[in-house]
């Protein structure tokens, strides 16, 4: 480079994921490979074990303590046989139970932040990140966990990884990654009432497909993402994973600043403003170009129901049902058959009517307190009907006790749900809420995966609205005939 | 811990013409409460094994090391243990027109290699894998040997590198690349001093 040059050349416009991936290259490994930073950490009892057990092996060291942060959330109980609601020590399933006593020997060890089964902090790992304020805008954030694409809603490069990954973070802080392409979705058009940021969420998947944004870092952007709350935005990142991508993300903007300012770890005193101040850059510039883009206008869209067993198996609630016969792809007609099959539903059917055993209000997708709100506002002076099982998992301890303080708990027991403590829950059925063979769930979730819920059993992905009036009905109805 | 390496391979392929099996398919997320990582072959398919037609029961393909899946072929969750429960029935390459991004990454790490393929292709390679035709891969060449025909599929340099050595990545990264990271470090403490509050501190 010459000495004497002194025009600075413009800087090319960038996306907000080139922004944080530019920000954490320690070393570039090819032209699209890169040795990228990890400043966070998420851990849970299910997929961590394996990766203490190689750091163990290899008598390694944690390299920066303070960056990561543990919960159990998949394998806890959600109910308590002692009156004060206390579940340490309680755990009747000894696997699980042992499984979390390994979590706690390993940050025990190792010296990880731990927010204990009794804690105010305890919770799904995606619910209390942000809640905590170890989600910050500008940082990467793994997890053994598919979902993490849900912090990247406060515009961090967030992501799922596996326990081998997860052993590498621990000792080097650091993960070979590839870059991803980029799409942008854009919402635009005037929301309808009650539609829900989940049926935003599987109107996207439906449209794209289930592996229809793998290798895409999704961002979501438009005027309808710039008025949602941090709720809403993290129910869309959340989903991203089930359109193939790992990445979704929302730009940092005032929405988010606000959620974050006096959290217990968001930075704080004269951090705070340089804080704010760095964040502000991470926006995808005017100008930048993406590799896909796809605009949704909301106006057109109805509540949403999965029919099949893929989440891009979704369709508005009332329409009716594929008929394979008419598919020409051979994969895909296969794939419809087996759907309606395992789902026991009929082609052209429609899902309205059909009946319920089992509604599921909760997840890292929608568990929390405005998700709570939601539903209640169904609820409210109604009642389960008889033969459904409803019950209601708040996301985190501390979701609880706000939704506790509203009164929100008073309307969903005297409506006939059961009131639960924090945890995964019937998301993933790793604890004793699960569905046997032939159950029909509907789910605020983000899996309708066969067996996901338990063996057998059939999941009907919606919102919290809709799950609440399906409980109600004792069937698939649409929410906005109860609102 | 380090992978075993990968060279070549030579066997029949268990064909799994369907798209979108996910992760859940593949290791039902009620076994993820055991923590151990070997002998998780037993749970690999587990509840499609249920049914005695199923191909995984047929006694050419009992304990297949190949796969041909469909497109998406272990997408959803990110646990691990997908991996290890199919390296636990003996597979070691799977054949797809696409992956799951986090199961893909998992497989390298654990000395299976993914091979993606047009799906026009994997639809043949799905009816030599019913009629029990051997396959061959050398990776080393990158090339899938079915019944005479040679494919040529695509690997990173650096990837086709770690599968032949068998390299533990974390190894690769600590010894090659310290300075680096020491220098990233120094560099965003100064600029985001509120990520080391420890080091503010102390």
């Amino acid at each position: 480079m010459s000495q004497n040059q002194h025009v600075k050349m413009p800087e090319p416009a960038r996306t907000l994921y080139r922004k944080l991936w530019d920000s954490h290259v320690v070393a570039d490994l090819s032209d699209d490979e890169a040795l990228l930073y990890i400043d966070r950490h998420l851990l849970h009892e299910v997929s961590s074990p394996q990766a203490f057990v190689a750091m163990r092996e290899a008598g390694r060291r944690l390299r920066r303590p303070g960056t990561h942060y543990a919960v159990a959330d998949h394998a806890v109980p959600t109910q308590s046989p002692r009156r004060d609601h206390a579940r340490a020590g309680t755990i009747a399933d000894p696997q699980a139970a042992a499984q979390i006593a390994e979590l706690e020997a390993n940050v025990a060890d190792f010296a990880v932040a731990y927010a204990g089964l009794d804690s105010d902090e305890q919770g799904i790992v995606h619910v209390i990140g942000p809640e905590s304020g170890f989600t910050l805008p500008g940082t990467t954030i793994v997890c053994g966990d598919s979902h993490t694409t849900t912090h990247g809603a406060f515009g961090a490069l967030a992501f799922g990884i596996g326990a081998s990954e997860q052993g590498t973070v621990m000792a080097a802080q650091c993960l070979r990654q590839t870059r991803a392409r980029t799409m942008r979705v854009t919402l635009i058009g005037e929301r309808p009432p009650l539609l829900a940021a989940k049926d935003i969420a599987l109107a996207f998947i439906a449209a794209v497909g289930a592996h229809g944004a793998a290798g895409h870092a999704v961002e979501f952007a438009g005027p309808i993402v710039t008025a949602m709350s941090m709720a809403e935005r993290m129910t869309l990142c959340n989903m991203a994973i089930e359109a193939g991508s790992r990445i979704g993300l929302v730009a940092p903007d005032v929405t988010t600043f606000a959620f974050l300012e006096g959290r217990r770890l968001a930075p704080r005193g004269t951090s705070w403003p340089a804080a704010v101040a760095y964040w502000r850059t991470f926006a995808s510039d005017p100008g930048a170009v993406f590799d896909r883009e796809l605009v949704i206008d909301v106006s057109t869209l109805a509540p949403q129901v999965s029919w099949g067993t893929t989440p891009a198996q979704t369709l508005p609630v009332g329409a009716a049902l594929p008929d394979p016969a008419a598919i020409a792809d051979p994969a895909q007609r296969q794939q419809a058959e087996a759907a309606l099959t395992y789902m026991d539903l009929t082609p052209g059917q429609s899902l309205l009517g059909v009946p319920i055993t089992h509604a599921f209000i909760g997840s890292c997708t929608n568990g929390r307190i405005e998700d709570l709100r939601a539903a209640a506002a169904i609820v409210r002076g109604r009642h389960v009907a008889p033969g459904v099982e409803a019950i209601v998992v708040p996301g985190s301890a501390a979701t609880r006790i706000a939704a506790e303080a509203e009164g929100l708990d008073a309307v969903f027991t005297a409506a006939g749900f059961e009131w639960r403590l924090p945890g995964c829950s019937m998301c993933v059925a790793m604890n004793d809420d699960r569905l046997s063979p032939g159950d029909r769930c509907a789910s605020t979730s983000n899996r309708n995966f066969e067996g996901r819920q338990g063996h057998g059993g059939r999941t009907h992905l919606m919102s919290p609205a809709m799950a609440a009036a399906a409980a109600i009905a004792g069937a698939i109805t649409d929410a906005r005939e109860m609102a | 811990m380090s992978p075993p390496p990968f060279t070549t391979l030579t066997g029949v392929a268990a064909p799994m013409p369907q798209d979108n099996i996910d992760t859940d398919v593949i290791f039902p997320a009620r076994f993820l409460l055991i923590t151990a990582r070997d002998g998780l072959g037993t749970y690999a398919f587990h509840d499609r094994r249920t049914d005695a037609d199923y191909v995984l029961n047929q006694p050419a393909f009992r304990d297949p090391p190949f796969l041909v899946a469909g497109d998406n072929f272990g997408s959803g969750s990110s646990r691990e243990q997908a991996v290890w429960a199919l390296t636990g029935l003996g597979v070691r390459c799977v054949i797809a027109p696409g992956f799951g991004e986090i199961f893909h990454g998992n497989c390298l790490r654990n000395g299976l290699l993914p091979i993606t393929l047009a799906a026009d292709c994997v639809a043949r390679l799905l009816d030599a894998a019913a009629a029990q035709e051997t396959f061959t891969v050398d990776l080393s060449a990158q090339t899938l040997t079915v019944s005479g025909d040679i494919l040529v599929f695509d690997i990173t340099p650096e990837r086709k590198a770690a599968l032949l050595n068998g390299w533990d990545e974390t190894s690769l990264l600590l010894t090659s690349h310290a300075a680096a990271i020491d220098a990233f470090e120094a560099r965003q403490c100064r600029q985001q001093p509120w990520l080391y509050p420890q080091d503010a501190s102390a």
